[in-house]
């Protein structure tokens, strides 16, 4: 941190902060201009941008199945959440409905990233306050989550499963039975967290009350996810919009009403609930049958097919040397992402790249509010709110 | 949806209002889009949820500017897009009324070079302050306007 002094208009001596770029508590490279008086925080200004990458930028020149990579690194916490709500919004354009069992598969991942992404929220932020246990407790959880996603695509961080018009390869054998041991030890361990958390005086101390926001100035900084769930408004896409089979499930949409940290803390430890429940109905109802779409011109034939037929060959050959042809158009699709509404804007000009790719990062917009949240507080209460506003950092900065 | 759709329509007779992929989309104009994002939101779309721009380089007026709403009693999105010139990119800021548009519409600045008039505090959000150029323009090259300066290892002080 580095400091120094300056004259507030009122003649008191301000300090101003740094807080990061480089600082733990900033999950990743947030910088925070702090003005202080005192412990008091007096002004507050996040600067973003240290981890821009220009993913919007290099989507115009990829073909839109090889951009599927950019998109798992913006939220690189639950990849798959960005995979979904890119290649929703590209189906879409193609008019292309993809199988129930693919969707059934999707719905999976994106709710089993979920729960990797609140364990990385959880393990994190309860460092930050100073809790070291339950970060191990969560990151060993977690690692059982990126077992899965190496059994299905092969990769832990950035699977990438997803394609537009199904799925990289379908569930790989073996993959029910560790989802299911990951079901069924998951609960105790979401007791251990709340018996290491809920009632713990430090815990309770450093978060009821703090960074308090009304449900008016969550939807006025256009908030969403777990963060307005908190606030008392039960806006859940999965609900009011479902998307990928999402209406065929049963769960409920947790939500609070004091819009504190600790409501925020109850909430997406709720949702982990849920999205067990979800996964849980996914796996005993999975379809049997195709997981991706049976047509050439958006999805490679099956690879023994190649090696047999010639057509076929020229299909693939096709697809990856010239990519498909996305009709003019635009649309956005979103999902329910682990931090609130992820969407996507995809305006197609006809060719077999996008012309523009945006991507409404959630994080991007809760963080604006993050002043809002932290005046008049206490420097302490700063890391507290950053860390309940669950950022990261790919995704504000692209 | 198509009432509120038909109700707007009547209420703005200069604003072309459309449905595409099943989005409902109003085009604006340049110096109606306070008056309009005002009834919107009197009338229930309480969410801004995203503003970006696309670069259609070679048609005219090039730019358009994209606002996402979200209606919440409806549960639906509906798209404004407001076009403005490369000769002028210019429009009024909606944060008076959408305190959330105060980033993206920064962020549309930085990427394009949209200047929108009555902004709080327009500057670039994520490019440097200093940075040459609007990087998602389609005439601004993907390598870079320029090559990275060499990186230089400052010596420590004292050593």
């Amino acid at each position: 941190m580095a400091a120094t002094a300056a004259v507030a208009p009122s003649g008191v001596k301000a300090m101003v902060i740094n807080l990061g770029p480089q600082h733990p508590s900033t999950h990743g490279v947030l910088r925070v201009r702090l003005e202080l008086e005192g412990e008091q925080v007096r002004a507050c200004e996040p600067i973003i941008g240290y981890l821009h990458t220009g993913i919007e930028k290099t989507f115009e020149d990829l073909f839109y199945q090889q951009a599927i990579v950019l998109t798992d690194r913006i939220d690189y916490v639950s990849p798959l959440n960005n995979n979904l709500c890119y290649v929703l919004a590209v189906e879409r354009l193609l008019g292309v409905e993809v199988p129930k069992r693919c969707q059934y598969i999707r719905v999976i991942f994106a709710e089993l990233s979920r729960i990797a992404s609140h364990l990385v929220w959880l393990g994190t932020s309860a460092m930050d306050m100073g809790a070291m246990s339950p970060f191990f407790y969560c990151m060993q959880q977690r690692e059982l989550l990126l077992d899965l996603n190496e059994m299905a695509a092969g990769t832990r961080m950035n699977p990438s499963y997803l394609r537009v018009g199904g799925l990289m390869a379908d569930l790989p054998p073996g993959f029910e039975q560790k989802a299911r041991a990951f079901l069924d030890g998951f609960p105790h361990w979401l007791e251990t967290y709340r018996g290491l958390l809920d009632r713990n005086p430090i815990w309770q101390e450093r978060l009821v009350g703090t960074a308090r926001m009304t449900l008016d100035q969550a939807l006025d900084y256009g908030w969403t996810g777990p963060l307005l769930r908190a606030c008392g408004l039960g806006r859940d896409l999965r609900k009011t919009n479902p998307y990928s089979s999402y209406e065929d499930f049963e769960f409920d949409v947790p939500t609070e009403t004091e819009g504190d940290v600790y409501a925020r803390y109850k909430v997406r430890l709720r949702e982990m609930e849920e999205s067990l429940r979800i996964v849980r109905q996914a796996l005993d109802r999975l379809p049997q049958g195709p997981w991706h779409v049976d047509d050439r011109r958006v999805y490679p034939p099956d690879k023994l097919e190649i090696r047999q037929s010639m057509e076929a060959l020229i299909y693939h050959f096709k697809l990856f040397s010239e990519g498909f042809m996305v009709p003019p158009g635009e649309v956005y699709a979103a999902v329910e992402g682990p931090k609130g509404e992820l969407g996507c804007f995809v305006v197609g000009d006809g060719s077999a790249r996008p012309a523009r790719v945006h991507v409404r990062g959630p994080s991007f917009y809760n963080l604006q509010a993050l002043p809002l949240c932290v005046q008049g507080g206490l420097l302490a209460d700063v890391v507290a709110a950053i860390g309940s506003i669950d950022i990261v950092l790919g995704e504000v900065d692209r | 949806m198509t009432e509120l759709l038909a109700a707007l329509r009547e209420a703005f007779p200069d604003v072309a209002c459309s449905v595409a992929l099943g989005q409902a989309e109003l085009t604006v104009p340049r110096e109606r889009i306070r008056d309009v994002a005002r009834e919107l939101r009197a009338r229930g779309f309480r969410l801004l949820l995203d503003i970006t721009a696309v670069d259609r380089m070679g048609e005219r007026p090039r730019f358009e500017v994209v606002y996402h709403l979200y209606h919440l009693e409806l549960s639906d999105w509906l798209r404004l897009k407001v076009r403005v010139d490369s000769e002028r990119p210019e429009l009024p800021s909606v944060t008076g009324i959408f305190p959330a548009a105060n980033w993206p519409e920064r962020e549309c600045y930085d990427m394009f070079g949209i200047r929108f008039t009555g902004h709080p505090d327009l500057r670039r959000i994520l490019m440097p302050d200093d940075w040459e150029g609007h990087p998602l323009r389609k005439d601004y090259p993907l390598p870079g306007l320029r090559p990275l300066p060499p990186l230089v290892h400052p010596q420590p002080e004292g050593g």
